[in-house]
């Protein structure tokens, strides 16, 4: 147990990713939903970055595909907050369950 | 030889009228359709005028017969290899005959209706259709294939329905329109599966081909007459099928109803429609396959007999009617069943196709002069403001050309030489005085009874009793000089028609038939023709009571003779009895409970089951997102289980 594994980083990784879920599917306010999808990219982060680590260490895709993801998580929270603001002006809130509108 | 497209440019110019008129007239030029309508036919008369000559004196003839030439023939639908729907054009002399009466009746009618339609609302969609009209019946004689002819078959019967049903406000109108459109459709239908039988036989649709293959059979097409069905060859079905629908179009006895009812049109129309064109479009298709019908004895005789009750029973009919419009509708009939039954007496080829060109030659004069009595009886109803024969009487000096012109038609159509009608009316007497007794009796009673009654038009119109309408001051005089103009050409050439040789142009074989005048034979028609006159005069030209007295003497005969012979009523009683309650309902019924039903138990099971499913449907991102991940998670366990 003196030495940090491929293992543990896939521990870190799993629970981040449950964790992000079930923030996911039980919170109500739209920002905090948002910080559990964060939580789920980052988790699957870490995955690429420890296989890159333990499994190639000599190239370097698991890195990129990593600058990729934060990338894009960069982007989407830009157009998610985007929707959450003008969700909130239309709706003054951001309870997703009061946002029934499209309900059948 | 006139080029191609002059030919096509005739049928052409009325559609391309309609055209114009139907979709820009009415907002963009109302006052110029009529001008422009007029015009085009005007061009189109006469380069069918130019057809004929050339036709006639020039290219037609090869040796000393008359050809049929195809001056055009496209393929235009094809089947497999030998079957193709064509269109074309056929010149013989029938049909070059009939585009020169076509187009100059239209013509006529054209100039006609500048005055007698002035002012009414639908003015540019009354000349539209005049051009529809106009354009599918000069397609309809000039069609080389027997599909062609059917099309425009249709189309004519479809331009008479809209022009019958005009007045579109008049609940007898629509009636009536509806009535000729379902009437003649029914008779179509026979048409229709004459033609299959014809062209399954011999193996095409071409006129020139079938006419063929037909009437000189040999082995491989023989088997039309071999091939029997209840009794009957399959040529004799095919052609008692397609005479149906000639008779159905011609108004022949029992599908006559719908002529006397479409006279609810503009009194126009029923010159060029109801009694010129359309209406001896089944003579025309009778002796279009003339050569094919006198292969078939059986067929022939049908015709004959046909046509002679149909003309018989219409004359009887019209010495009862009161509307002057009825009078003339019944003696259109009455006339076609003169040509009808002189087709059906005749044989083919040399003396003995007298019968054919009588009753080609009476097709001829019979659109002139009816033509002028029509447009002659729309002159008097423009003036009297009624179609009721006591509402007029002492016209002839309010309206001198009317009246001099009616009597001229009225001479004409009596048969008194020397009239165009007394010529064509002797051939066909001869005619069926050669070949079949029975029929020339009935023929040459009808004769007197033509007579009669047209001189009881005739002297009610413009003698008997002294006009009562509209007083001193009439409000308008005769007719605009348009309306007259027509009425005066039509009556010199009902006068004049008679003269042409006709024989040396049309014949069943195109061999000139030369016909000399033959004074003893003609000496009873005519006899009996003016005792009609004589009886009409003594009856009508001062009122008396004779006229009801007799007819109160011949009680029920008369009432039955005066209501049509009951049969609009019995075929009233077929359908709205019989075929309502047997077959109509029960169809009905099924067609709500099992067809409807079915469709209805279909979709309210969809309905239902998308009703009980509906909650799935919640809306809620977060909700979804569970079945997402439910079923990732499900899918990874299926894959962990397969794997190992």
């Amino acid at each position: 147990m003196n030495e940090i594994g491929l293992n543990h980083y896939l521990v870190v990784s799993c629970s981040l990713f449950f964790i992000g879920i079930y923030g996911f599917l039980t919170r109500r306010n739209l920002i905090t939903m948002l910080m559990s999808v964060e939580l789920i990219l980052n988790s699957i982060n870490i995955n690429f970055v420890a296989f890159n680590k333990f499994l190639f260490p000599h190239k370097l895709d698991g890195v990129f595909f990593v600058l990729f993801i934060i990338t894009i998580a960069a982007a989407e929270a830009a157009v998610a907050i985007a929707i959450i603001i003008n969700l909130y002006r239309n709706y003054h809130t951001i309870d997703v369950e009061e946002v029934t509108t499209m309900k059948y | 030889m006139l080029s191609t497209f002059l030919i096509v440019l005739i049928p052409l110019l009325p559609l391309i009228s309609f055209t114009l008129i139907a979709l820009a007239g009415r907002k963009y030029f109302p006052g110029f359709c009529g001008i422009l309508g007029t015009v085009s036919l005007l061009v189109s008369c006469i380069l069918s005028g130019m057809v004929a000559y050339d036709y006639f004196f020039v290219v037609g003839k090869i040796g000393d017969v008359y050809q049929q030439l195809v001056p055009l023939k496209l393929t235009w639908l094809q089947f497999g290899a030998n079957v193709s729907i064509d269109l074309g054009i056929l010149l013989d002399p029938i049909s070059v005959m009939m585009i020169v009466i076509v187009t100059f009746i239209s013509l006529m009618v054209h100039i006609y209706s500048l005055g007698y339609m002035k002012g009414e609302e639908r003015y540019a969609t009354y000349y539209s259709f005049l051009g529809l009209f106009t354009f599918s019946m000069l397609g309809l004689v000039l069609s080389a294939n027997i599909f062609q002819i059917y099309m425009f078959w249709e189309l004519v019967g479809v331009s008479s329905y809209l022009l019958i049903g005009f007045y579109y406000d008049k609940p007898s109108a629509v009636a009536a329109s509806k009535k000729a459109f379902i009437v003649t459709r029914f008779a179509d239908l026979g048409f229709l599966i004459g033609i299959l039988v014809l062209s399954y036989y011999s193996n095409t649709l071409d006129f020139q081909t079938l006419i063929t293959r037909l009437s000189t059979p040999t082995d491989q097409y023989h088997s039309i007459v071999t091939a029997s069905f209840l009794g009957g060859s399959a040529l004799t079905w095919g052609l008692l099928l397609v005479f149906i629908g000639g008779a159905g179009k011609s108004a022949m006895f029992p599908l006559h109803i719908w002529l006397p009812d479409a006279m609810e049109g503009p009194t126009p129309v029923s010159a060029l429609i109801h009694a010129a064109t359309m209406v001896v479009a089944g003579v025309f298709l009778v002796a279009r396959l003339f050569p094919v019908f006198s292969m078939d004895g059986f067929a022939l005789n049908v015709v004959a007999w046909v046509g002679i009750t149909s003309s018989f029973l219409a004359a009887l009919i019209a010495c009862t009617q009161t509307d002057i419009k009825r009078v003339l509708a019944y003696s259109t009939m009455s006339q076609i069943g003169y040509m009808m039954f002189s087709l059906g007496v005749s044989k083919y080829g040399g003396e003995q196709g007298l019968g054919f060109m009588a009753s080609m030659f009476h097709l001829f004069t019979h659109a002139m002069f009816k033509a002028l009595l029509f447009l002659g009886a729309g002159s008097v109803i423009h003036y009297v403001h009624s179609n009721e024969m006591k509402d007029m009487g002492g016209l002839r000096r309010l309206m001198p050309v009317t009246h001099l012109t009616f009597l001229v038609a009225c001479l004409a159509i009596a048969g008194i030489p020397p009239f165009a009608g007394f010529f064509s009316k002797e051939e066909i007497l001869q005619a069926a005085y050669r070949s079949n007794k029975a029929v020339f009796g009935i023929a040459v009673l009808t004769a007197a009874i033509t007579a009669f009654y047209m001189f009881r038009l005739y002297f009610n119109i413009f003698w008997s009793r002294d006009f009562q309408g509209h007083g001193k001051d009439a409000h308008h005089g005769e007719a605009p000089m348009t309306m007259k103009f027509p009425l005066i050409l039509l009556a010199i050439l009902s006068f004049g028609a008679g003269m042409i040789p006709f024989g040396k142009y049309i014949s069943s074989d195109g061999k000139p038939l030369l016909t000399e005048f033959n004074p003893t034979f003609s000496i009873t028609p005519v006899l009996l023709a003016l005792g009609g006159i004589a009886l009409a005069w003594s009856f009508y030209k001062k009122e008396s009571q004779k006229p009801a007295a007799i007819s109160a003497s011949l009680d029920g005969f008369y009432t039955m003779i005066y209501h049509k012979l009951y049969i609009d009523e019995i075929y009233v009683f077929i359908t709205k009895k019989i075929l309502f309650n047997g077959i109509g309902r029960p169809a009905a019924w099924f067609d709500r409970n099992i067809v409807d039903g079915s469709m209805n138990g279909l979709a309210s099971i969809t309905a239902s089951f998308s009703f009980m499913i509906r909650r799935l449907q919640s809306g809620k991102v977060q909700q979804y997102s569970v079945y997402f991940f439910a079923g990732l998670l499900g899918f990874v366990i299926l894959f962990i289980y397969f794997w190992n």
